[in-house]
């Protein structure tokens, strides 16, 4: 229940923390700090690894469990880049086109959506909303078929159409239910000057809330880019062309084609494709903690 | 899903006052006009939600295999799914899968977060270490290391041969295939850690104090005051645990070279899904499958949410 009102009471809560919070003895609190940081160091052994072994001649890579590469060898990346049919620049694009359009449509269709939601009265809203959160339960697969089909019928097959066009129909509930916790929590004293001053109901969004709910659309926009990036279910199904592959699509094209040799430029290949995730983790870590604090959000 | 949709009070529309519908003024009917114009790309979505979720319905009684014209062919699709070995060891697959890594998962996330929400220094950074792997657990290129983590002389085998252990073949031994990818899915706690460490942020702090001053030892106030009042956290975190479990595709696809191999072991239900629709073209026996995971995850659901009648404890 008390999920919802998270971002407002955080603040409030974090002066009510337990008193003992940083007693117990030394002692106690180093061999926490200790376990916690074996935990966290088992955690990222893998990456680590992905990393360093991307960075090894591909004979040393099962050879040697450290990290540390005693051989370093770069031309891994030069080799994975150009090991497809395409270099692997183009995949990198292609994911970013699909990627940015993503977010541009779930943006703006789901901040609408949100608004109405949030904001203003009209007959069946509580029906619609109802019906916007049931759709967050709905197991994808059960759409597929019928999608597939209109997909092919428009001759969307081979296009990106089919990963961007529903974006900008506001289909991702998740962002609609983030937006609209967001825009509660902010004043409708707003609303009313502004529709005082003269704004009709568009005014005030693009003037007044949009410009608030920025935290809101940084989350919607990096979760985006996280979930486009990864995706691989949607271009497996529409993407037959192997130069409009996506990375994900790339990467799997490498494990076709392994090979002992090729371990190491799949491994290089693998960390380019990792990198923008971290990247914009690192960026983006305040809007990603506070979204999925907020909407229990992937 | 009460937990997402509790209102702040008077935000119910005035429309639902006592008597007949109110009187739309002028400006309130306009009012109404650009709510439905907000919500216009939503209504179009919405149309491309619900049109395929009855056109599946409807394929899932059909032969259809894209090529010529469905017929109508009763329950035959779903009498020859229980039929089906393969499905049935994609049912299976699934479960194993989603009751083994989910409760770990969810208890790992848990613990962790018990511990970190002790007001340790450099909370923010194990919080980010610990959440960082949750974004990368559905990528193909993750999914692709654990294979060679997990390949006969990958780290894994590597780390057991320092202890003079043989570690079996655990990507290609069916035995042991599915167990990489629950280890897998437990290396993504962080997500649910994150939603437990901001739940656990609200429990106040004044209930402790007078529990300690009771004389209550520090599991006793985990039992009597931390559970019950993060219990709408861990339901919440459950469901939606579940449902992103049972759709578990990318793992199984990439760890297997899209076949669920070695002998079926790691063949997911909707990997098999798009298996029967997508290169067998059988896509009225897809849609019925579609159908019965539906129907499987709305079972769980509501299970879920008539036990929680039981366990989870709502403050108002």
């Amino acid at each position: 229940m008390a999920l919802l009102d998270l971002p407002l009471k955080r603040k409030l809560a974090k002066q009510e923390q337990p008193e003992d919070a940083l007693t117990g003895t030394p002692v106690s609190r180093f061999s926490r700090h200790l376990i916690l940081c074996l935990v966290g160091l088992v955690m990222l052994y893998p990456l680590l690894w992905l990393v360093s072994s991307s960075m090894k001649p591909s004979n040393d890579i099962f050879r040697q469990l450290g990290l540390w590469p005693e051989n370093w060898d770069f031309s891994n990346y030069a080799q994975g880049w150009t090991a497809l049919d395409q270099p692997f620049h183009v995949y990198l694009i292609n994911s970013m086109i699909v990627v940015i359009f993503s977010i541009i449509g779930n943006i703006f269709s789901c901040a609408l959506a949100a608004y109405a939601f949030a904001r203003m009265e009209f007959t069946g809203r509580k029906l619609f909303f109802a019906l916007m959160l049931g759709t967050l339960m709905l197991p994808g697969h059960v759409l597929l078929v019928p999608q597939y089909i209109i997909f092919s019928q428009l001759g969307w097959l081979d296009t990106y159409l089919p990963l961007i066009v529903p974006n900008f129909m506001a289909t991702n509930a998740f962002f609609i239910f983030l937006m609209v916790q967001f825009m509660k929590s902010l004043p409708k004293e707003l609303d009313d000057a502004a529709q005082i001053d003269g704004c009709g109901p568009f005014r005030t969004f693009i003037r007044v809330i949009l410009p608030l709910c920025v935290p809101a659309m940084a989350t919607t926009a990096i979760f985006t880019f996280i979930s486009t990036w990864n995706e691989f279910f949607g271009p497996l199904l529409y993407i037959q062309n192997q130069d409009l592959y996506t990375v994900p699509l790339a990467l799997r094209a490498f494990m076709d084609s392994e090979g002992q040799s090729m371990w190491g430029p799949m491994f290089a290949m693998s960390v380019v494709s990792i990198a923008p995730i971290i990247g914009f983790f690192i960026a983006g870590q305040k809007y990603l903690i506070n979204g999925i604090a907020t909407t229990g959000l992937k | 899903m009460s937990v997402l949709t509790k209102q702040p009070p008077g935000a119910a529309p005035a429309a639902a006052a006592a008597g007949g519908k109110p009187r739309i003024r002028p400006s309130r009917r306009k009012k109404q006009r650009s709510g439905y114009l907000f919500l216009l790309p939503w209504f179009l979505g919405m149309l491309f939600t619900v049109i395929p979720f009855f056109a599946s319905l409807y394929l899932a009684f059909t032969d259809y295999n894209l090529f010529t014209e469905p017929n109508f062919v009763g329950l035959a699709n779903f009498q020859a799914m229980f039929e089906d070995p393969r499905l049935l060891q994609s049912l299976k697959v699934t479960f194993i899968y989603t009751f083994v890594s989910v409760p770990i998962s969810l208890a790992v996330a848990l613990l962790v977060a018990l511990v970190l929400n002790r007001g340790l220094q450099g909370l923010s950074i194990y919080r980010s270490v610990y959440y960082l792997p949750s974004l990368l657990g559905g990528s193909v290129a993750i999914v692709m290391l654990w294979r060679y983590i997990f390949g006969n002389d990958g780290i894994v085998n590597g780390f057991l041969g320092l202890f003079g252990i043989q570690g079996p073949a655990w990507v290609t031994d069916p035995q042991f295939s599915l167990s990489t990818l629950i280890v897998l899915n437990v290396w993504t706690f962080g997500s649910p850690m994150v939603i437990f460490l901001a739940g656990l942020r609200q429990v106040p702090g004044m209930y402790y104090e007078a529990a300690s001053i009771d004389g209550a030892s520090r599991w006793r106030q985990f039992r009597s005051i931390t559970l019950p009042l993060i219990s709408p956290i861990i339901f919440f975190n459950l469901i939606m645990q579940l449902i992103g479990s049972f759709q578990t595709f990318t793992q199984g696809y990439v760890m297997s070279g899209g076949t669920g191999g070695p002998a079926d072991s790691t063949l997911f239900y909707n990997l098999y899904l798009y298996q029967k629709g997508f290169t067998e073209f059988e896509m009225g026996y897809a849609s019925a499958m579609a159908w019965l995971l539906l129907m499987i995850i709305a079972i769980f659901t509501a299970i879920n949410f008539i036990a929680s009648k039981f366990w989870v404890f709502y403050d108002n």
